[in-house]
């Protein structure tokens, strides 16, 4: 059977399984969103093309299917571009349809024309560009086979008009993927697993480092399985948190710029760091030169690109995590020489209490951390929680405890502000079933409010905690620490947001005071439509601990003990 | 140090854009790069010359398997490899310096291709040190215009050099008699 080529794109997206799309119809897609009426799949329309991006990479991480986002040339095209960074920063399988100009303007500077697959290059893992109808199955097959394989990653396939519009017989059987595998089995990265083996049980003080490949390669038994069987302590990063249950006795919890103090200590004295699907970001190192010098290294990645990219490693492994540590299990014992290191990171732990600001008394003001902690409270840890990127960010990943994988969503590598409605309503979309919330500071909402409506529109259930500080909090922060207390621009003002979720027909209220957390909380969760809550908090409340930007692991900056009074009083 | 690498990639219109985009979003500097088709239909070959260190170069090749179109990856900086640079060289010669250009071109066995009133053009083919060294020589009677290739490399024997070992600064360097003529040899 013959058919269009914007047909054709639609045949493909239902036979990869796909049920939902977010995009922005416009000139040069307008032949594939004719062709859409006649196909089974939800399109969301979105307010803005970078919103469908974040909307497609937050479907992506809540159920671990690739998320689609599609846009028209030129303007609609090169706003996704940010979207499409942070997933390629974040592993996260995304593949963007983009219309273009017919394949005859191409390079004449046409209306709306753009050279997206150019602009994109280097933030995709590949890119096609489309010009006849019958290539268009073939690209978006090979797409999605991409962005799903080995380490995920954006992909985008721009499609000329003239392509979308003209007709083809489709030989589906042809048009399946053929990549060919690198044949690149003799590169560097096929550690020894012997070598790593040796390495784990002769260790007396090492420590698993659990990154996001942990939930990217489904590998959450297999690290607990390690963690237990060698009773190796495990420390998490920022998008690892929910791999490794934040209940579970070994687990410390984060590390990094704004991780645990004791977490940061044990990695600086450990004699063995088990790297699993993390990268060994300069936010979880610290200054490189000082890095767990006591610690051999072992680092699995999926990416071969990664090992001994920061970090020199005694033992790389390019592997899928998963059948890595499943490799490893019936070799590992515990010797009992662990008992010590475990003690010694007790009382690394019992050194650091003094954090706890969410056990202030009730004086009158409210604390960030408060917000975040009875959210945590109220929710029994169980909901899918959405953040975007600064203060509130920290706060989160430090005081809701994630038990679940993939319930906690955020913007780590590329730390995008604006993420987290529009990442919100695609995990919505992905797991309806799950309680979202998202929770984000008042800059970062203002970036992409305009996604309220698409809430409204689409009927979702979902919550928001407006995290409202009147400052863009984590560089005034910096302005307070590290520049004298300049606050150059950073004193942000914003709307009435309980008035301006009303004007979108959305459920809100406004908190001052924490004995009013618990009701604004529960009014929300049982409204079975979306609300916001305006949660405005202490101004100039610091995220601690902190190790500063480059400085040594170990060398916090700690929260003042009895804690002092914020600028504020 | 140098490090060359052959690429083997699907001759596609944009893959050179990949690939020099790679290197230039890596911070990679590139000293040399030559493309050209291959044996096979369809797979062009690049010779890619670039100054790093050993884990910079391993970084690099992964990052190249990373590339869809990039079919197969040889570092054979280690290898026993040959390698040759091709140059046109247009010197201004007249009256008796003109002899003794031709005598240096007979010398470094290299070509004239072709003669005007004031000056010659020479081809020459060999490692970049003959070149370079041919160059000096005729610097002192007018250099007009050069062009070069840059590196083209390929490993010696049957069997693809990329299963060598890591380069060790003990290696011996490879036989290479540098073309016809020997480093240094004139």
């Amino acid at each position: 059977m013959k058919l269009t080529g914007a047909q054709i794109l639609w045949e493909s997206l239902v036979r990869e399984g796909v049920t939902d799309v977010f995009g922005y119809p416009g000139g040069a897609i307008l032949p594939a969103y004719d062709a859409m009426l006649g196909y089974p799949i939800r399109h969301v329309l979105v307010r803005h093309e970078q919103g469908a991006t974040h909307m497609a990479d937050g479907y992506a991480r809540a159920s671990g299917k690739v998320g689609v986002a599609i846009a028209t040339s030129g303007p609609g095209a090169t706003n996704m571009v940010t979207g499409i960074a942070t997933a390629m920063m974040d592993s996260s399988p995304i593949v963007c349809i983009t219309g273009q100009v017919g394949s005859k303007l191409i390079g004449s500077d046409a209306f709306q024309e753009t050279d997206i697959t150019g602009i994109t290059l280097p933030i995709t893992k590949h890119n096609y560009l489309v010009t006849s109808a019958e290539d268009v199955a073939p690209a978006v097959l090979e797409a999605f086979a991409i962005a799903r394989s080995g380490r995920p990653g954006p992909v985008l396939v721009d499609i000329t008009k003239d392509a979308q519009q003209s007709i083809c017989e489709v030989d589906w059987e042809a048009a399946r993927p053929q990549l060919t595998e690198a044949l690149d089995e003799a590169l560097p990265g096929d550690g020894d697993v012997r070598d790593a083996i040796a390495l784990i049980n002769a260790a007396a003080r090492p420590l698993i480092l659990a990154g996001h490949g942990v939930m990217l390669s489904g590998a959450e038994r297999e690290i607990v399985a390690l963690s237990e069987r060698g009773q190796i302590p495990m420390a998490v990063t920022l998008l690892g948190i929910g791999g490794v249950a934040a209940a579970h006795p070994l687990n410390l919890g984060m590390m990094g710029m704004h991780g645990e103090a004791w977490v940061n200590n044990a990695i600086q004295e450990a004699d063995l760091l088990i790297a699993l699907g993390m990268r060994f970001d300069d936010r979880v190192t610290g200054n490189l030169k000082t890095y767990a010098r006591e610690a051999r290294k072992i680092h699995v990645d999926i990416d071969r690109a990664e090992l001994n990219k920061n970090v020199r490693v005694d033992v790389a492994i390019a592997k899928d995590l998963r059948a890595a540590v499943e490799e490893w299990l019936p070799h590992v014992v515990a010797p009992g020489a662990r008992a010590a290191w475990l003690a010694r990171i007790d009382s690394l732990k019992g050194d650091s209490a003094v954090r706890d600001i969410q056990n202030l008394p009730d004086d009158g003001h409210l604390y960030a951390a408060h917000v975040i902690n009875d959210l945590w409270r109220m929710t029994r840890g169980d909901a899918l929680v959405v953040t975007d990127v600064g203060q509130h960010q920290m706060w989160e990943a430090q005081y809701y405890k994630h038990n679940r994988s993939r319930s906690l969503i955020t913007s780590g590598g590329l730390g995008t502000m604006g993420f987290a409605l529009p990442a919100a309503i695609g995990a919505k979309i992905a797991c309806p079933e799950s309680e979202v919330w998202v929770v984000v500071g008042d800059g970062g909402f203002q970036m992409t409010m305009p996604e309220l409506a698409t809430v409204v529109q689409e009927h979702l259930d979902i919550n928001i905690a407006v995290i409202n500080n009147g400052y863009l909090g984590m560089v005034r922060q910096w302005q307070e620490f590290f520049y004298d207390k300049r606050y150059a621009a950073t004193p942000i003002s914003g709307p009435n947001f309980a008035k301006l979720a009303d004007a979108f027909g959305i459920a809100a209220a406004t908190v001052t005071r924490r004995a009013e957390v618990n009701d604004a909380v529960e009014a929300a969760r049982r409204l079975k439509r979306a609300a916001l809550i305006d949660f405005q908090v202490e101004q100039e409340d610091s995220v601690y601990p902190m190790v500063p930007a480059g400085a040594d692991l170990h060398k916090m900056i700690r929260r003042p003990s009895p804690i002092v009074e914020t600028a504020a009083d | 140090m140098l490090h060359t690498f052959a690429v083997y990639v699907d001759n596609k219109p944009g893959v050179l854009n990949r690939v020099s985009s790679l290197f230039r979003r890596r911070a990679f500097n590139i000293e040399s790069l030559t493309v050209g088709h291959t044996e096979t239909p369809g797979v062009s070959r690049m010779t890619v010359v670039v100054d790093t260190d050993e884990y910079g170069a391993r970084r690099l090749e992964a990052h190249l398997y990373k590339l869809v179109p990039c079919k197969r990856v040889e570092n054979i900086t280690a290898a026993a490899s040959i390698a040759r640079d091709l140059a046109l060289i247009k010197v201004a010669a007249t009256g008796e310096a003109r002899t003794h250009v031709m005598q240096l071109v007979d010398v470094y066995r290299a070509r004239i291709v072709d003669v005007s009133l004031e000056s010659l053009v020479i081809e020459t083919t060999g490692t970049e040190d003959k070149i370079d060294s041919l160059l000096e020589v005729l610097r002192p009677y007018g250099v007009v215009e050069m062009v070069r290739t840059g590196r083209v490399a390929m490993a010696r024997g049957t069997l693809p050099a990329r299963r060598a070992a890591a380069p060790s600064p003990q290696a011996p360097v490879a036989a290479d008699t540098g073309g016809d003529v020997s480093h240094g040899s004139v």
